[in-house]
């Protein structure tokens, strides 16, 4: 059986009714044990303090806004190539998700940078790339809830959507491309020189499992209701016919 | 509890938001999916009796 065929919308439904609580319980153990871990029995800073335990939530949420448009685009892309709906779906299932993530981002960056930078905003090259990403969300999911016809809707938000990757991209390599402002350099590296401390990196990797499994179940969810959404509609639309 | 010292107000206040904006993007998902099954389930027990 081809790969796609599990985009099909029916077998899609099928596959994923019993991945969706499992992975909800999953999700549900990985935030709970990152957070308590990182809250409670983590050590602080010695330069940051207490406001370290920020981290546990500003670092994963800021990583999944960035990838949650990755995924976006993705599914973006199978649209445009192979015009299979479930993918539309999915990236439009996908947009509120991102947008909250990287209002996460935004609000506990601002909380951490007023004690630590002095300032609850700068327009630093990372920072300003990501209030663009969240104007991108936005436009995305309006493009989305303005345009009837749901084809007409996926080409538009997809095209938004390669646009919009460019913003992504600067959000994540901002601080490399840049060497100025004032956000720091990556909390997390393939350089183990360059990452935090293991008792800052251990509950840290467990708290980014539990937002990806958040992430996944929350898709998978989404996607389901806008696959039923469309049946409905369709349903509705032929009863208004006949 | 750890003893956040003068960090007390941000990091209490990050993760009530951030507890608070995942909790509604949950529950808000969750409804919308209820809403629209029954929904569906509806339309097609309508649609099977003609």
């Amino acid at each position: 059986m081809s790969i796609w065929e599990y985009a099909n919308p029916l077998k899609f439904m099928g596959w994923t009714a019993p991945l969706v609580p499992v992975l909800s319980v999953l999700a549900a153990v990985a935030l709970s044990v990152g957070l308590i871990w990182g809250y409670f029995f983590t050590p602080d800073d010695y330069r940051m303090g207490a406001s370290v335990k920020i981290i546990y939530i500003h670092v994963p949420s800021a990583m999944m806004a960035i990838n949650a448009w990755a995924m976006m685009l993705v599914a973006s892309l199978i649209w445009i190539v192979r015009r299979h709906h479930v993918s539309a779906l999915a990236a439009k299932a996908a947009a509120p998700i991102g947008m909250v993530m990287t209002v996460i981002a935004l609000i506990t960056g601002a909380i951490w940078g007023q004690p630590m930078w002095g300032t609850w905003w700068a327009w630093d090259p990372r920072l300003t790339s990501f209030l663009i990403l969240f104007l991108f969300y936005i436009g995305y999911m309006a493009m989305w809830a303005a345009i009837e016809n749901p084809d007409t809707a996926a080409d538009l938000t997809s095209v938004l959507c390669l646009v919009g990757s460019v913003f992504a991209i600067l959000s994540r390599y901002a601080v490399n491309f840049w060497n100025q402002g004032l956000h720091q350099g990556a909390s997390l590296s393939m350089d183990a020189e360059e990452n935090v401390a293991d008792v800052f990196w251990v509950p840290l990797l467990v708290a980014i499992a539990g937002f990806v499994l958040l992430f996944v179940a929350l898709v998978l969810v989404r996607t389901r209701t806008e696959i039923r959404a469309r049946r409905l509609h369709a349903i509705v639309a032929r009863e208004r016919m006949g | 509890m750890p003893d956040l010292g003068k960090y007390v107000v941000e990091v209490l206040s990050a993760y009530a938001l951030t507890l608070l904006l995942l909790a509604g993007l949950v529950v808000i998902s969750w409804a919308r999916s209820r809403r629209m099954k029954r929904a569906l389930e509806a339309a097609e027990a309508r649609r099977a009796n003609g």
